[in-house]
């Protein structure tokens, strides 16, 4: 019954849907107000009954029934409670479903931000976030529907695969996808200004907190991915340049420059044919993603069995997606203007030369990821790119943005003289160099690569404290306030940003020094041997047995030593569950604010010993950590008083 | 310098940076392209020890899989039904490593047609086989109704 009441609800979703793309568009052209209303009232309507339906998916999950395709091929009476609710979205059709339910959500917060925003322009907004709820229900009505029933039912499921079994898998996918989705909310409102023909520094800071915020969470989403990886593929990596990850990336790195370009188009009123440029392109990368994740073209964790009609589908609705607004935007484009005109040494030239900079490094990643399918696709032989390529080429590129990224709120907006910026990042630059150089005297051995990535970290902190300092000054000689007080009227995005910046410094730290310092090695080792790496010491004290819900495991006993003094105690694991019939390296770790210890099991060899890995990777937290700053910062910039418009109007 | 001449400066150097950008990028991809081939493929080629780093994919022989005693090498045949390619590998291998089943590994010739892998690579489900690897199995039984 259950089942059957998820999929009506989906059919009526399709109606609202279809009604929210349609009416509210014909009266926003007509002036009809009763019709614009309508969209507040479906988009509401339609997340009530997404969000249903989605319950009647995890309520099927929780309670076993087995006689729903999906829940039989993802999940098992033996399943822990928490892994059976994330099972609803683990696999292709419930994490489409997933999808939708986020869509609905960022269309209920716009709709009942009624008050911000001219009902016109909101009317169009919503129109243009139905248009693409409605795509998705058809998607998943025809193509992926996750009630679909089997008969006869099934004893048991199948259970869901166990490398999704973890807490990070969890929280990891609703994350990503609010952010994925998000960014559907700055394309909606570019959309919606191109067609309403009015672009105006307004609609920019309308904007702005709803980009920040699909930032911030595809920012935590694309962070959890990456821890997930590196602790439960068991084999210590945090970041592969694989096509799916890069699906991800695209769209955060196409969403940062859009937050930028959105800055100067609401303070100077330029940029902004741009900037709706790259709110269509990021929400059309964040399809693409879609695309390639679920269509099955790629072959990973993520791709699930693939059926050549869903490719097609989402394909097919991604090039209708793209060819109309970039249609739309070239009609439109000429009438924006350029806005107000600046000089290259000036803030705007800092922002755009990070926005072209972000915009080819995204290029370079599109190309690695799509020319293996091309390659693919025209019969011209199997390829895959290497990570060094996107290493190289990602390096190489945002080096210099990040340099920018220090300059350029230290510069004048519209036009700064060279030799009065000069002075004002001389002492900085000097500074992070000599402070690079120190740094570099404690550390192991000597490389350019880590004294580029010191100095760049220090750079950007040297920019945060000097912007401080002169906003403070700027404040109290304006004001005549003491400068304490001064510190106290510095308006939260303003802190935002400077948070969001030494992030990117925190996080440049650590992919510097795990990229310069790790080490890795494997043994062959019994009970009681021991096996060294750096001044750690590892001894094998034994194995135990252990009985999991749904799986047995081999634990390993390890004791580690640094120096000879006793440190902690590991215990990976070798899992085996049962009804997956699949073998899952438990990894385990020792994490410390200047280095993880991090410790697998092979496997066992014929004569008792087993093959174990060991990692030294120092500062490798601060990748995730300095990514949750970033959102952190991103938060407080979204939250800043500026954008509270209900006040400002009144 | 008059507008007119600044703007021209600013353009041509503008594109001697992009070109320039837009070789090296391409150079770089080039330099890190993988390949992928059959073992039949590879003794088609012959790869020597110079040669770059490729992928090769097909079914481990079952039985062929040997550990040396000492330290983690271990050395295993990889087939696709017509000819079979030797593989030694150092560190651990996937869980999903079994004989029989599809596997891609990736890496160079040394002497001797030995192929020495620093990467196995590790496919997520047991039922689930890499599709070049697939196409690949499938291949001999095309042959034989010829």
């Amino acid at each position: 019954m259950i089942p059957e009441l998820g999929n009506f609800l989906l059919m009526l979703a399709l109606v609202v849907t279809a009604i929210q793309s349609v009416m509210p568009m014909i009266g926003a052209n007509r002036g009809n107000l009763p019709l614009m209303h309508l969209a507040l009232m479906s988009g509401k309507l339609q997340f009530v009954i997404i969000f249903c339906s989605f319950g009647c998916l995890v309520a099927s999950f929780i309670l076993n029934d087995f006689s729903v395709l999906n829940v039989a091929n993802n999940s098992n009476s033996a399943l822990p409670l928490p892994y059976k609710i994330a099972a609803s979205w683990g696999s292709h059709e419930g994490s489409m479903l997933l999808w939708l339910l986020m869509l609905a959500g960022w269309t209920f917060a716009v709709a009942i931000n009624k008050k911000q925003l001219p009902i016109e322009f909101l009317s169009r907004i919503l129109a243009v976030m139905g248009f693409v709820s409605f795509g998705f229900l058809l998607f998943i009505i025809f193509t992926s529907n996750p009630f679909e029933r089997i008969l006869p039912p099934l004893p048991d499921g199948s259970d869901l695969n166990p490398l999704l079994q973890d807490p990070g898998m969890v929280i990891h996918p609703p994350m990503l996808y609010m952010g994925y989705v998000g960014c559907v909310v700055p394309f909606a409102f570019a959309v919606a200004a191109l067609l309403g023909g009015k672009l105006d520094s307004t609609w920019a800071r309308w904007s702005r907190p709803w980009t920040t915020m699909a930032w911030v969470f595809l920012t935590i989403g694309i962070a959890l991915g990456s821890w997930w990886a590196y602790y439960e593929l068991g084999w210590g990596g945090w970041w592969f340049w694989d096509p799916v990850e890069n699906a991800s990336f695209m769209p955060w790195l196409c969403a940062t420059a859009l937050m930028h370009s959105l800055s100067v188009s609401e303070k100077r009123g330029g940029f902004k044919a741009w900037t709706v440029l790259l709110a269509i392109l990021t929400f059309s990368l964040s399809l693409l993603g879609t695309f390639l994740v679920r269509s099955g073209v790629i072959t990973s964790v993520h791709a699930f069995a693939s059926d050549p009609s869903r490719g097609v589908f989402i394909l097919l609705f991604l090039t209708i997606i793209v060819s109309a607004s970039l249609l739309l935007y070239a009609v439109r484009a000429p009438r924006i203007g350029s806005g107000s005109s600046f000089e290259w040494i000036s803030r705007e030239g800092a922002l755009l030369a990070n926005n072209v900079l972000f915009l080819a490094s995204t290029a370079a990643i599109l190309l690695g990821t799509l020319y293996p399918l091309f390659l693919d696709a025209l019969n011209l032989g199997k390829i895959s790119v290497g990570p060094p390529y996107f290493d190289v080429v990602f390096v190489s590129l945002t080096a210099p943005a990040v340099f920018f990224m220090g300059i350029g709120p230290l510069a004048h907006w519209r036009k700064t003289e060279i030799s009065f910026l000069l002075r004002r990042i001389r002492g900085m630059m000097l500074i992070a160099l000599f402070g690079a150089v120190l740094l570099l005297l404690i550390t192991p051995r000597w490389s350019p690569l880590v004294l580029l990535g010191l100095f760049l970290a220090l750079w950007i902190i040297g920019s945060i404290v000097t912007t401080l300092v002169e906003r403070v000054a700027n404040i109290a000689l304006k004001t005549r306030f003491s400068k304490l007080h001064a510190l106290k009227k510095i308006p939260l995005g303003f802190w935002g940003m400077l948070t969001a910046h030494f992030g990117v410094a925190v996080f440049i730290v650590g992919i510097t020094m795990v990229g310069a310092y790790e080490s890795e090695k494997d043994y062959r080792m019994e009970i009681g041997d021991s096996a060294a790496i750096g001044k750690y010491t590892f001894v094998l004290d034994g194995f135990e047995n252990k009985e999991g819900p749904n799986f047995n495991s081999t634990v390993g006993k390890f004791s580690v030593f640094s120096n000879k003094e006793f440190l902690v105690s590991l215990s990976p694991e070798k899992r085996f569950y049962h009804v997956q019939q699949m073998v899952m390296t438990e990894a385990s770790i020792d994490t410390g604010i200047t280095r993880d210890l991090y410790l697998s099991l092979g496997e066992p060899l014929n004569d008792g010993s087993w093959v174990v890995r060991i990692y030294y990777k120092p500062f490798v937290v601060w990748i995730w950590f300095g990514a949750f700053i970033m959102a952190l910062g991103g938060i407080m910039a979204a939250f800043d008083r500026r954008f509270n418009l209900n006040k400002q109007i009144s | 310098m008059k507008p007119r001449q600044k703007r021209v400066t600013l353009i041509a150097i503008a594109s001697v940076l992009i070109t320039s950008a837009i070789v090296i990028v391409l150079n770089v991809f080039n330099d890190n392209l993988v390949f992928f081939y059959s073992p039949s493929e590879i003794l088609e080629r012959n790869f020597d020890e110079e040669s770059r780093q490729i992928r090769l994919g097909g079914m481990v022989v079952p039985d062929s899989v040997q550990r040396r005693s000492t330290d983690t090498t271990v050395s295993f045949q990889v087939t696709d039904n017509r000819n079979t390619i030797k593989v030694t590998y150092t560190g651990i291998l996937p869980d999903l490593f079994r004989e029989g089943k599809g596997v891609v590994v990736q890496g160079r010739f040394a002497e001797n047609q030995m192929f020495v892998a620093n990467q196995v690579l590790a496919k997520h489900d047991e039922n689930y086989m890499p599709p070049e690897v697939a196409e690949i199995l499938m291949e001999p039984k095309k042959g034989n109704t010829r």
